[in-house]
């Protein structure tokens, strides 16, 4: 395509936004109300997704040697313990290291077990996959000397479930917004195109390609789309970056942590701007594919 | 040159508009179309600049088969044709030399080529004067001269036109057909459908009957009559 004809798509799709004033506001406003709920939706997500693995990478798995079992045996489940699939990570800790732990946790009374101490030699364990955990710990479970294999997996599993059940409902809301929003897009270029169907129908009269018709109106799609992903973009990257400066310091060493402003919220800007595009595009697509007979 | 060869057509409501058509019209031929209302004339013309396509049989113009080019390659076709209607379907919002030079724009002549070809072609139908002014401060002969102008500024092989003069009085109709002979004398095919008997009747040429979606007379020179 020839710049001067772009240039003149470009003209005639702003020269119609500027027409429909109204339609253009309102399906600006949808886009808007749209977008920004699904920033403000994926901030959050993408703040939880971080805590529940910065959780899951906390999880290991303890296991717990049977306290009758000899040196030999002990390094033959260290062994083994090491060998087996998806392990990053697997750190010793004799028994007497366990009762020092215990001692420190619950005071000095536990001193008298120095005597004869009770516990088994324990090794800390970490999957490659926290998901995995589980399976993991069910198959070191069944190897010879193992008295007990702890992890966390009732925390996890919950925290997961909730995140997920969220995840679902807040993407139904959204499809449902998106879907408005393309609709009013859709609608106000159907407007424009009936608006304009005389000059329609004499461009392609005197042969103007079926592009030349369709760009504008899809010029225009986009245009609505860039619009309505202006303010969120703004109301989102301001209000992130004062939260993440009043938080940031309060959450020191705890296991919730905000993303970092830097790439989270350019990636989450381009996102919704690309979100914008998409929603205009595709609403202009569906009218003119419907009212356009090109 | 338009040739038809059993030409069918039939409306998804079920009328028959063409019922085995068959015609040649030669290059720089100039030929009335006469027939009464709803006999199929329009149907034969729309065939012609592909706004219908035949439900059988070949319309071939310019030496491309309508009944099988591809919907995409349809603009390319209406740029070797002129069409002018009744209503002349002007944009307001255009003056005349907007209204002609839009044809040009939407196929992306340069700048420097549309303003010699507007120019020209304004000159032609008499509008030079009357460039700037905008549709409703036109006369609906005027208005049928930009119309006419914005057809032929391509400089088409076959203009088309249907009932031209169909909104006119009696003696802007006559200036209209003068201008059609002028572009006809130049070389270009012209193709009118009309109900203008006094016009038929003046200015002779070949006239094409249809009735009933077929040709019931084909003549050189012919008369307007029904029937």
């Amino acid at each position: 395509m020839k710049a001067r004809t772009f240039g003149r798509h470009i003209r005639e799709s702003l020269k119609s936004i500027r027409r429909n004033s109204w339609m253009t506001f309102a399906s600006v406003s949808a886009v808007t109300v749209t977008l920004l709920l699904v920033g403000v939706f994926i901030v959050i997500m993408m703040n939880l997704n971080q805590l529940a693995q910065n959780i899951e990478n906390d999880v290991e798995i303890k296991v717990v040697a049977d306290p009758a079992a000899d040196e030999v045996a002990i390094k033959e489940l260290v062994e083994k313990v090491r060998s087996t699939d998806g392990i990053i990570e697997v750190v010793f800790s004799s028994r007497d290291e366990e009762l020092d732990k215990m001692i420190k946790s619950f005071g000095d009374e536990l001193s008298l077990y120095k005597q004869s101490n009770p516990l088994g030699d324990a090794l800390y364990v970490k999957a490659k996959d926290p998901q995995q955990a589980a399976t993991i710990a069910k198959e070191i479970d069944t190897y010879d000397y193992t008295y007990e294999v702890i992890y966390g997996e009732e925390k996890v599993e919950k925290l997961f479930n909730v995140l997920n059940t969220s995840r679902n409902v807040g993407l139904a809301l959204i499809l449902a917004l998106l879907f408005t929003a393309m609709f009013l897009i859709s609608n106000t270029i159907r407007i424009t195109i009936v608006a304009r169907r005389t000059e329609i129908e004499i461009m392609k009269l005197v042969g103007a390609t079926n592009n030349f018709v369709r760009i504008p109106f899809l010029l225009e799609g986009i245009w609505l789309g860039v619009l309505g992903a202006i303010a969120p973009m703004l109301i989102i990257s301001i209000s992130y970056f004062k939260l993440y400066e009043y938080w940031e310091p309060k959450l020191q060493g705890e296991l919730f942590q905000l993303l970092n402003t830097t790439p989270f919220i350019y990636q989450l800007n381009g996102l919704i701007l690309f979100m914008g595009i998409f929603i205009g595009v595709w609403g202009s697509f569906m009218s003119v594919r419907k009212f356009l007979k090109v | 040159m338009i040739v038809m060869k059993n030409v069918y057509k039939k409306y998804p409501n079920g009328v028959v508009a063409a019922n085995g058509l068959n015609v040649v019209i030669d290059p720089g031929e100039f030929v009335y179309v006469v027939g009464p209302s709803g006999a199929g004339k329009s149907t034969f013309i729309k065939m012609m600049y592909r706004e219908e396509a035949p439900t059988s049989g070949d319309v071939i113009v310019n030496g491309i088969n309508l009944a099988t080019l591809r919907n995409k390659r349809i603009p390319y076709l209406r740029r070797q044709i002129g069409v002018v209607f009744q209503d002349f379907k002007l944009l307001p919002k255009l003056n005349v030399y907007e209204n002609v030079a839009f044809a040009l724009e939407v196929i992306e002549e340069s700048p420097a080529e549309i303003r010699k070809k507007v120019n020209d072609v304004l000159g032609l139908v008499g509008l030079t004067q009357k460039a700037r002014m905008f549709p409703n401060e036109l006369s609906g002969g005027e208005e049928q001269r930009v119309s006419i102008a914005r057809s032929i500024v391509n400089l088409p092989k076959v203009v088309i036109a249907d009932e031209p003069t169909g909104n006119l009085d009696p003696e802007t109709s006559w200036e209209i057909m003068r201008i059609f002979e002028q572009i006809n004398t130049r070389g270009t095919t012209i193709v009118m459908a009309t109900h203008n008997r006094e016009i038929v009747n003046t200015i002779k040429h070949r006239v094409i009957a249809i009735e009933g979606g077929l040709i019931t007379r084909d003549e050189y020179g012919g008369e307007y009559y029904e029937g």
